[in-house]
């Protein structure tokens, strides 16, 4: 399976991604997951976020969230790009891409890889408004969606 | 040759609250997880320090997330991190 993951500032192109991915990873089915940086939280206009991560162990944590879509589904390639440092409303900020041979396996593969990244991958994101600036966590939300896709082993073994 | 430090780093929140990003701690021998809070409560004040005791704080050495007792050699790097969250 080939995959890829980047750690980057720099904002990219979801159609070169896609290009690249196609040209290395066969298969009849490609999903491509883009998030952007929201324009509001509740009732207040965001005026940008700032991601923070650890060099090296997020490329790590990342990469673990890769290798569990790869045992779960028969896939040919996973593309994951993800930004930090300061990003305004409406910026990209993280794009996953899975291709498989049948749509089933690259749809599931690309929300379970957004899901863990929501709660196991190693980023900090605080998020401003004209008034306020607040540190940014999982919500119960977040963790039950990562949470639907632990086995009953993987919980087990969770326990600490 | 491995070098007689510790280093220390603290990320995000824990960075704003601490005001400061890594420090290094001094040792020729592994001390434990409970001898660097010894060490960090006296570094720091105390209201900056009660910062690291959250319950939601997660501990990783060498890049790696820790689980109950470790030893924390010379040349490591131990790092304190708050609740993560990407996508």
């Amino acid at each position: 399976m080939y995959r890829s993951i980047s750690v980057q500032q720099a904002d990219f192109s979801s159609a070169e991604e896609l290009d690249n991915l196609r040209n290395r990873a066969r298969g009849g089915a490609v999903c491509l997951f883009s998030g952007i940086v929201r324009e509001h939280f509740q009732d207040n206009a965001v005026t940008g976020l700032i991601l923070e991560h650890y060099p090296g162990m997020t490329e790590k944590s990342i990469d673990s969230i890769v290798d569990q879509a790869a045992e779960r589904w028969e896939l040919s390639g996973i593309r994951v790009v993800h930004r930090v440092g300061q990003l305004a409303p409406g910026e990209q900020i993280v794009l996953v891409c899975c291709v498989s041979e049948h749509r089933r396996e690259a749809f599931a593969a690309c929300q379970f890889v957004m899901d863990l990244l929501k709660t196991d991958a190693v980023f900090w994101k605080k998020e401003h408004t004209a008034s306020s600036e607040r540190w940014i966590e999982s919500s119960s939300q977040d963790h039950s969606a990562a949470g639907r896709w632990r086995t009953a082993d993987d919980v087990k073994s969770d326990v600490s | 040759m491995r070098q007689p430090v510790i280093e220390v780093l603290f990320f995000a929140s824990l960075r704003e609250a601490l005001g400061c990003d890594r420090i290094s701690i001094e040792t020729d021998t592994a001390i434990t997880l409970d001898q660097l809070h010894a060490e960090l409560k006296r570094r720091f004040p105390a209201e900056r320090y009660r910062t690291l005791l959250d319950n939601n704080i997660r501990v990783a050495v060498n890049q790696e997330l820790t689980t109950g007792v470790v030893r924390l050699n010379p040349g490591c790097e131990v790092a304190f991190l708050p609740p993560v969250t990407g996508g």
